[in-house]
């Protein structure tokens, strides 16, 4: 349960500025292959996940390259771990992450960038002052996608890094194991309901947050 | 020294801004030369005519395809050289017409913003002639979603000023208000042309703002200059046509 939480909330910070990146480059950037990129990027949201979580197994496990080149130079091993777990979930979170900061920078006015310009302030300036907090609503609001998103993965999770209580056994596989268990429907039914509270809670607390954010932008 | 520019008007030194620019869009194309050394000129013409766009590239927020912008002898931009300063380094005032004050921001972060990403120290007492000349004093604390459209211009003056510029481009700051709101606000701006030191464009198609505001005047008309003179010169005839 708590590695849930955990799992989910590293998974969705640790995407954030590479989502903000993404969502920034899809917005404003013109070069050759956005558009790949754009499908790239939306992969996950229609793959299915099993196949998603044997790409990033195949990918990143202990014995492909780029798995072992991690484990050997930086210690840093996904498979079977729950690191692995939220690398899963944050890969198949990460559409709705970069969709939500994209629609918002989308829908800023350019012009107060250019004012921004003609008051001195050069493109990391502007960014920082005006175009990030402006896209904030639309910030937050990816994020609790992002995270309710990640709590419900199943799929890509259990292919990549199995089903392991205490390591990388997320809330939904664990619901999934006491299902098959005789006699564990009871414990499984408590979990569907923590499940059901905690995205509720997360979806409620995004739209206030991101109204609040909104409301702060015009002047309340 | 004895330099000149392109159309002909005296070198450094007595020539505050020199413009000389070409630049096509979509259809309409626009060919400008003038030069500007009074404390406040206007560009006057109708809708349509290019005003925008010409003080947009001596901002350096648009790119002219060919020609020279120079400022008391610092060139901003020469196709010729390359030369391209990017407007974040200009210190080109920029009062635009619908204002564009940062939402997030209260009145008076907008007006420290330019002191603040400029990485200059507070002038408390720039701050407070600047307050005072544009009497806004009483909506520092209030963000611009919540003030009327002659509040915002002010504090668009205000931000525009407090980031010491060494020129001032006014683009149509009234043609948003309401003809109370503009008789509001045009006493302001005469303060402003006589106080704050600052010369200034002044962009209008409104014959009434320019003659009040303005000593010089460049005609402009279809992307191209027409005429040139003082401000006596608008008579009653171009009022009628204009409005």
């Amino acid at each position: 349960m708590a590695l849930s939480l955990r799992v989910a909330a590293i998974s969705t910070v640790v995407a954030l500025p590479f989502g903000i990146i993404i969502a920034m480059l899809l917005a404003r950037g013109s070069f050759w292959g956005k558009s790949l990129l754009d499908a790239v990027v939306h992969l996950p949201l229609v793959l299915p996940p099993v196949v998603t979580g044997y790409l990033l197994l195949i990918s990143l496990g202990r014995k492909a390259p780029l798995g072992a080149f991690l484990a050997d130079h930086f210690g840093i091993v996904f498979s079977f771990r729950w690191t692995g777990a939220a690398l899963a979930c944050g890969v198949m979170a990460f559409p709705l992450l970069v969709r939500a900061i994209r629609l918002s920078i989308e829908a800023i006015d350019r012009k107060l960038e250019d004012a921004a310009a003609t008051l001195g302030a050069n493109r990391g300036w502007t960014f920082m002052t005006v175009t990030l907090p402006l896209a904030l609503p639309g910030i937050i609001a990816g994020m609790m996608l992002a995270f309710a998103r990640a709590l419900g993965e199943f799929g890509a999770t259990i292919t990549f890094v199995s089903n392991i209580p205490g390591e990388t056994q997320t809330i939904s596989a664990a619901i999934y194991s006491l299902i098959q268990v005789p006699g564990g429907d009871a414990d499984a039914l408590k979990l569907v309901f923590i499940s059901v509270v905690i995205c509720f809670a997360a979806l409620l607390s995004s739209e206030w947050l991101a109204r609040r954010a909104t409301a702060r932008l015009h002047g309340a | 020294m004895a330099r000149s520019t392109r159309d002909g008007a005296p070198a450094r030194g007595v020539t505050m801004l020199a413009v000389q620019v070409e630049k096509h869009l979509g259809e309409f194309a626009l060919d400008v030369a003038f030069t500007s050394e009074s404390r406040a000129t206007a560009l006057f013409g109708p809708s349509g005519a290019g005003k925008t766009s010409l003080i947009n590239m001596i901002a350096g927020l648009l790119r002219p395809d060919r020609g020279r912008v120079e400022i008391d002898g610092e060139v901003l931009f020469d196709s010729a050289a390359q030369t391209d300063v990017p407007a974040w380094r200009r210190r080109i005032g920029y009062v635009f017409q619908e204002g564009r004050l940062f939402p997030h921001f209260t009145v008076r972060h907008n007006l420290e913003y330019g002191r603040w990403v400029g990485g200059h120290k507070s002038d408390p007492a720039a701050f407070k002639h600047v307050v005072e000349l544009l009497d806004i004093g009483h909506l520092l604390d209030r963000r611009p979603g919540k003030l009327s459209g002659g509040e915002r211009q002010r504090i668009a003056v205000g931000r525009a000023l407090l980031m010491q510029p060494r020129l001032l481009l006014l683009d149509e700051p009234l043609a948003s208000l309401d003809s109370a709101r503009k008789r509001d606000i045009l006493p302001y701006l005469e303060r402003l042309r006589d106080e704050a030191r600052v010369p200034m464009i002044y962009v209008s198609h409104n014959a009434t703002e320019v003659k009040l505001i303005a000593s010089r005047v460049v005609w402009l008309d279809d992307g191209k200059v027409t005429a040139t003179g003082g401000v006596e010169r608008l008579d009653a005839a171009q009022v009628d046509m204009l409005a």
